[in-house]
């Protein structure tokens, strides 16, 4: 199973294996990973499961769609390598795959 | 009390997103004691919105609507106790006395006890194919009946009902929408956005019946057949669903003498007139200091916000940042979002036009603060509204109309 690192923004990681299929944010969640809540369950509405990934790894994770960029415009820290972790799908590629937290998801 | 040992912790009565959801971020804030989840319904924590939406078109499956895997439970070290339900509240000795017969002891409690649906006292009530949709188990009663050509009558327009109404069609139902107000979405929605929406609606085929009173529900053999309306017209159908809003489930509170009044009275920690005991969720009347206002939010967003103040403030950490009500609605290829409630707004300001494509309307209270948002297939317009709305920001309406003003520039 591909390996997650999660880094909270006080700078506690999370080493998590995650099945393939999920998403990032399924992976946090599951393993009570703090700092992703989404509140929408996946469903790109609420921008409660944002990243930032690093930059090596920015690419293998896919492009942002328009609804999830509209949505990432608006976060209030938001980056350039800033992504929803609901919308990042978990697969070998991935695996070593590192995100850190924002201070805040509101 | 023999079963005041060591073994008391917190128990959580609930098992929808809210009692889920404190259970987690109990754990994440460091509580290491006892920690118990009670459920009336015989599933681990699951989400709610998908049962009208996704679950209800098939496109959903057991393990992606469950809040987590159940491996979350035994590794999070929470104790479930699903299908069944607590029955008496004993504040005096600490106690809950659940529907097996059994009993547990409490350090603090957590009532995630969330609302049921709204009982219309009509004449057929208990025919066969009347449904409502709250649990999964309601979901799937609903999916069984709805195949294609069925013909569905929804008595209510709020968002159950039209959430449901649009995967009834993508099923290959028909669907009739009766609604006693004058416009669908009344109780939560502006005018014109309920008339876009129900424009919508009709425009996919659906009978979007307004100012309709209801009578009776008819049937024959112990199956409905068809609406009564109160002007003596009969709509007929296979499945009647009722979604007329949502009642909040605090007997038990009230019987133990907790505040109450439409929910359990909370504070903006989540505490109830019990030390001891917390309330969260659906369940809930809650502070919003905002808007100065009591308000009972029936939620998921809600749901996790006061999970989150009641774990807090349990284990001594910082209050979440307070956040603003938003609720969200997906209906054919409409995603309705809103966040803020408009209470005092005076002026209304369109930006965009009405379409599919997009638009937004903002409420404003008199001195140009940004109260509400409402948007349709407009997530940045949503996003900027929130932030507004987050920051108490005066804009003039002007601008916010101006499709050329940069929201970002303006939610800065």
């Amino acid at each position: 199973m591909p390996t997650i690192t999660y880094i909270e923004f006080n700078g506690t990681s999370h080493s998590i294996e995650v099945e393939n299929g999920l998403s990032v944010m399924e992976g946090a969640v599951n393993n009570n990973v703090p700092g992703i809540d989404a509140d929408c369950g996946g469903s790109c509405a609420c921008a409660t499961c944002h990243v930032f990934v690093d930059d090596a790894w920015l690419a293998k994770c896919g492009t942002p769609d328009t609804q999830e960029k509209s949505m990432l415009g608006f976060a209030a820290t938001a980056q350039e390598n800033s992504r929803l972790a609901c919308q990042i799908t978990v697969t070998d590629a991935l695996d070593g795959l590192v995100v850190r937290m924002p201070e805040a998801q509101h | 009390m023999n079963n005041e040992g060591p073994q008391a912790g917190i128990v959580i009565i609930g098992g929808g997103h809210a009692g889920g959801s404190a259970a987690a971020f109990l754990r994440q804030y460091g509580y290491k004691g006892a920690l118990t989840l009670v459920g009336t319904e015989p599933l681990l924590p699951y989400q709610r919105p998908p049962l009208s939406k996704a679950w209800l078109k098939g496109e959903a499956t057991a393990e992606s609507l469950a809040l987590r895997p159940a491996r979350f439970y035994t590794q999070q070290n929470v104790e479930t106790r699903l299908g069944v339900t607590a029955t008496a509240l004993d504040r005096a000795a600490h106690t809950v006395t659940l529907s097996d017969g059994t009993t547990l002891a409490y350090t603090k409690l957590i009532l995630a006890l969330g609302s049921r649906a709204r009982p219309l006292a009509l004449p057929g009530r208990d025919l066969g194919g009347v449904m409502e949709l709250r649990s999964a188990a309601d979901a799937d009663r609903l999916q069984a009946a709805l195949k294609p050509g069925a013909r569905l009558a929804v008595v209510g327009g709020g968002f159950i009902g039209l959430e449901v109404t649009a995967s009834a069609i993508a099923l290959g139902a028909s669907a009739t929408v009766i609604e006693r107000e004058a416009r669908v979405l009344a109780r939560v929605a502006c005018p014109p956005l309920s008339a876009f929406v129900q424009d919508y609606h009709r425009g996919k085929g659906v009978d979007v019946r307004l100012a309709t009173g209801v009578e009776a529900l008819e049937g024959a053999s112990g199956q409905v057949t068809g609406v009564r309306l109160a002007d003596g017209g009969l709509v007929p159908c296979d499945v009647a669903l009722i979604g007329v809003g949502a009642l909040s489930n605090d007997a038990l509170a009230q019987a133990a003498g907790l505040d109450c009044a439409n929910g359990i009275v909370v504070d903006i920690a989540a505490r109830t007139s019990d030390p001891d005991i917390y309330a969260v969720g659906d369940c809930t009347n809650r502070p919003l200091p905002m808007y100065g206002q009591m308000v009972r939010l029936e939620s998921v967003p809600n749901a996790i916000e006061q999970a989150k103040q009641a774990a807090a403030d349990i284990t001594g950490r910082a209050p979440p940042m307070p956040e603003i009500p938003w609720f969200w609605s997906d209906q054919f290829d409409l995603r309705l979002q809103m966040a803020g409630l408009p209470f005092g707004a005076t002026q209304t300001v369109l930006r965009g036009v009405p379409d599919v494509a997009g638009f937004a309307i903002f409420h404003l209270a008199p001195d140009d603060t940004v109260l509400a948002v409402e948007a349709i297939n407009a997530p940045a317009d949503f996003m900027a509204g929130r932030v507004l709305v987050t920051k108490q920001k005066q804009v003039a309406p002007g601008l916010l109309a101006d499709l050329s003003s940069d929201m970002k520039t303006l939610a800065a």
